[in-house]
Formats: C-alpha cells, structure tokens, sequence
C-alpha cells in the first residue's frame, strides 16, 4: 500500500476510535457522578414514586453498560432520544439549530480566514516596525477579553452608539438572505475578532519559520522584492502549517459559537446546549456534547489529513 | 535586580487585584447583596461606579466579585498544576505502559473542547463553588500534564537523574527532589497563562449562568445580571470587561518576564 494511503487509513482510523471513546466519556460524565441524575432533575422535595418513575423512564435501572450500548446505537441510526423537558424529539429540533450554527460559523470563517492570512503576511513583511506592532498589540487584547464581553463591546458600540447593526441576532425560516447577514452581521463579527488574534499570531509563526531557510536567503539575494519572496517562496512551503492553524482555530470557533449565541440569542446548537444544562436535560445535553464533539474532532483529523497530503517528503516514498 | 517597565505594571495591577480581593471586607464601601438605591443609577460620589439591576453598588460588587472569581480561578490552577504537574512527571518517570496510558487518556479529555466537557459535567452535578474548582481543574490539568511530562522527559535523561536512580533513590525522591526543581521555571511561567484561563473560564461559565450562583458576585454574573441594560446605552455589564482583561493582560506581562528572566538563567532552556 502506498505510505501516505496507509497514513491516512491510521489517522482517519484513530479519529474513529476517538470519537467512541469521546462518546463514552460524555456518557460516563453524565450517567455515573455521584449525583443521581433522577435526584439532580427533581430535587430535593421529590417523592420516591416519582423518582422510581423517573428512573424507570429514563432506563437507570438497568447496567450502565446496557445503556451506553442502547444509547449509542440509537444514536448511531439518528435517533438521540427526546428531551426530557418538553418530550419533544432531539434530532428533530437540533437540526435546525445545527444549520444555524453552521451558517453563522460558515460566515465568520469566510471573513476571518483570508483577513487572518493578509493580516500576517503584513506582519511578516513589516516585522519589528509599527504596522507588526499594532497588530501584535490588538492580538494580544483581544486575546486578553472573553468572548461574551467582546460581544457586549460591540453591541455598545455598533448598535446603541452608532446603530448600525441589531443588537439581537433573530432569525426566522423563510428570511431573505440579505436580511439574515445582516441580523448575524454582530455575532460574525465578534466570532471574527475571537479567532483572528491566534489565526493571525501561528500565521505569522509559520511563515517566519520559512523565512529563515536558505531558499529564502537566495530569492534574497536574487534581488527580488519582499513581497515577491514572501508570495511565491515562502506561502507555498508555508501552506501546511497555516493550514493547520486555521482548521484548529475553526474547531476553537465552534466552541465560541456556545458563548456568542448566547449573547445575542441566536436560536443554534451552542444556546440549546447551555439552555438545557441549565434545566438538566440529560439526554439533550449528551446529544449535544456528542455533536460538538463529532465536530471538533472531525476538524483536527481534516487538519491532520492535509497536513499529511501536503507534505511533499510523504508523497514521494524512498 | 532591576525590573523592567511592562513587568513593573504587569505585577502593580496584578499585586493590586489580589490586595483588593484578600481585603474586601475592609475595602468595600457597601456589602454584597446590600440595596443602596435605584436600579442602573449613573456613576456618582456615592456609587462611583453607579448601581446595578438591582440598586446595589456597582463598585462593592465588583471588589466581592473580583474576591470571588481570583479565589475560584487560584484555587483551580493550584489543583491543575499538582494534578497535572505531578501525574505528567510521573509518566515521564515511568515512562512504559503508565506513560501510555495516562498519555492516551488525556488526548482523550482533550478530543472534547473544555467547555463543552464542563458543560455536559455541570448538567448533573451540583453548581456549587467545590465542584466548579474541580471540574475546572481536572479539565485544566490535561494542558498542565502535556507541558510537565515534555519537560520532565528532556530532564529523566540527564546524569545526575541517573545518578539518583543508580544510589538508590524512590521514584518519589526523583520527582520531587531531582525532576521539579529544574522543571519549575517553565512550569511558572505557564502558571500565569493557565491562572488568566481559569479567570476567563469561570467567567464565561457564570455568565452563562452556570457557575457562581446569585446573590454572590463575580466578573461574569455581573456582566449578566446587567446585559439588559446595555441596549439602553448604560455600560454597567462593561466593567467587568475592564477588569477581566486589565488583569489578563497584567499577568501576561508578570509571565512572560518570568519566563524570559528563567530562559536566560538557564542558558536558554525551558
């Protein structure tokens, strides 16, 4: 078998292993603390009918390892059970959500990946001189401030002050899409602002890493101009590990994008999660932290897989 | 020793914080939950910072706040970092089957983003500021663990580890009298990144309304018991953002002279 097929078959191999052993670990989080959960949903002024009933409907008693099993192969036929609040069913109503997120981290993504890029191709062209410095230093203060206090920020600012966007980010079926960019025209600006400081700081990283090789010091002493160097020398060798850069920051996006719906109460996955571990809506909260999980861990094994396709040593075997 | 400038700030305003949350009781002009006037007054003798939701004094809020979150945010990097520091030495000392095994298990906790673990954690346990220090912690150490065990693996082959070994020496002795002494300086310095993290996780659990429960205070309640607030154009829910990341960037400032201080003692390693 060809080395980077045999590479790819293990990686994506392992992602698949993680991914089991990430389902168990959300499950054993939630099933066996010592709290039980029957206890934790009713209270202390529950009876013991109701908790027996409780427990019978949820399925606690039988073995833990009977209800993993049950709950994962469930799961993976698409059926993530009802929420216990309003009996409804999980699938059905994340799905939804789940596009919404999507289309929200679509666009953030859209916007910060090239401005990231740009951002850090100047930083290197002017490195050590003001422009270098002024992006190092809003770097490091966005970096500094949660993501929930970013999002008031700019609430302030750009819809009490100035009133250019909407504060809430409401979203119907049906909306035209330019009335929809513009109601997530916030919460995308704020996801931007979250993970443009990284993007751009590993970017910058990266491709002064090239920059020290010797190809670099010939296109130098060729005579050509920076940015010259910069565009066809060094982004080419730089891609791989930019690329890993923005594919982590896109998983670090999906964990934002709970904080950020919040604030501007935009009907995705991340507000029904935090929504309903607040009410302690167990089997919600497994399927949701099973969704992100999925998520995130799919991203660092695309990240992974690029990486090992764009590694010229890897393709050409000795 | 002369300090540099950035250092010298960085360690006033974090010195400050700490000062300000150990003496609340003192420092606090009104108590936590006392209601002194009207709700979102504006900013005045009386209540310099103005008053919240409620009519309680901003400013005595945010000092009990502060107190609040720096306790909450100390105590769990104090759990991560032992947890952390000492299993990851342990695994490098070991090396074999434990190093596999702790080393794979963490990678684990990592495959899920931190939040999202604390989230799915905090659905059926108590929110109670125990098990959030836990929870934070025994999430945090898993970045502690990765640092410590790569330091440690540099250190285990050293020749006076080895000396150790052949005297005689418990593993317990190893770790704690040959390992960590030259592990700290970086250990240190990624203390002060993972304190800010705690800050800025306990933070954004209670906005979420999951961390610290009401009537007590901190940074990220506050910031949402007054979100309303905000569409009216008053800034009471952006105090709390001054103070989280003042004392961010502060500490940032304090680590990165430690580490580059501790670097250049140690001909550049660490």
């Amino acid at each position: 078998m060809h080395p980077v097929l045999k590479l790819l078959v293990q990686r994506i191999a392992l992602g698949l292993i993680l991914l089991l052993a990430a389902s168990v670990l959300i499950f054993v989080g939630t099933q066996i603390l010592p709290g039980d959960v029957a206890q934790s949903i009713l209270g202390q002024g529950a009876t013991p009918e109701t908790l027996a009933n409780l427990r019978a409907e949820l399925g606690l008693n039988d073995p833990p390892l009977t209800r993993y099993l049950n709950w994962l192969f469930a799961a993976l036929q698409g059926d993530l059970g009802t929420a216990l609040t309003n009996g409804q069913d999980i699938a059905s109503s994340m799905g939804k959500r789940l596009g919404n997120t999507l289309f929200l981290a679509v666009c953030a993504a859209v916007v910060a990946v090239p401005l990231a890029i740009v951002l850090g191709l100047i930083a290197v062209r002017y490195q050590g001189r003001w422009p270098d410095r002024v992006i190092s230093t809003i770097t490091l203060a966005t970096v500094s401030v949660p993501e929930f206090l970013l999002g008031y920020i700019a609430i302030f600012v750009l819809s009490v002050q100035f009133r250019v966007f909407p504060s809430l980010a409401t979203v119907y079926d049906g909306m035209p899409f330019m009335d929809r960019l513009d109601a997530i025209a916030l919460p995308v600006i704020v996801l931007v602002l979250v993970v443009l400081g990284h993007m751009m700081r590993m970017t910058r990283a990266a491709i002064l890493n090239v920059m020290e090789s010797a190809y670099v010091e010939t296109a130098e002493l060729k005579g050509l101009r920076k940015f010259t160097i910069i565009a066809r020398h060094a982004l080419p060798n730089a891609i791989a590990p930019v690329v890993n850069v923005v594919m982590l920051n896109l998983a670090y996006l999906v964990v934002g994008v709970v904080v950020v719906e919040v604030v501007f109460v935009y009907p995705g996955m991340g507000q029904y999660l935090v929504d309903h571990v607040s009410k302690r809506d167990v089997p919600v909260v497994q399927a949701c932290g099973l969704v992100f999980a999925a998520v995130y861990i799919g991203l660092n094994l695309v990240a992974d897989i690029i990486s090992i396709l764009s590694n010229p040593r890897l393709r050409h075997p000795k | 020793m002369r300090i540099p400038l950035p250092a010298a700030i960085g360690l006033f305003f974090t010195g400050l914080y700490f000062f300000m949350a150990i003496f609340a009781d003192w420092i606090a002009p009104y108590g936590m939950a006392e209601i002194v006037g009207d709700r979102w007054e504006p900013w005045s003798w009386a209540h310099p910072l103005g008053t919240d939701s409620i009519g309680r004094d901003l400013l005595s809020r945010m000092i009990w706040g502060g107190q609040t979150t720096i306790f909450v945010a100390t105590m769990g990097t104090i759990l991560s970092f032992s947890m952390g520091s000492i299993l990851g030495f342990v695994a490098a000392v070991k090396g074999g089957w434990v190093d596999q095994f702790l080393s794979r298990m963490i990678d684990l906790m990592m495959s899920i983003p931190s939040l999202i673990s604390a989230l799915v954690v905090l659905s059926v346990m108590p929110v109670t500021l125990p098990v959030l220090i836990v929870v934070m912690g025994v999430l945090d150490a898993t970045r502690v663990f990765r640092l410590s065990r790569a330091v440690a693996v540099d250190i285990t082959v050293m020749d006076y580890v080895e000396a150790a070994r052949l005297r005689g020496e418990r593993q317990m002795w190893i770790i704690f009298r040959e390992i960590l002494p030259n592990a700290l300086s970086p250990l240190i310095a990624e203390m002060g990144l993972r304190f800010i993290f705690m800050v800025l996780f306990i933070s954004t659990l209670s906005f979420l309304g999951l961390g610290v429960q009401p009537p007590m205070a901190d940074w990220g309640g506050i910031v949402k018991e007054n979100r309303e607030a905000i569409v009216y154009g008053i800034p009471a829910a952006l105090v709390p953002a001054f103070a989280i990341s003042s004392l961010a960037i502060s500490v940032n400032l304090v680590a990165d002279w430690v580490l580059n201080r501790t670097t250049s003692l140690k001909g550049g390693r660490g």
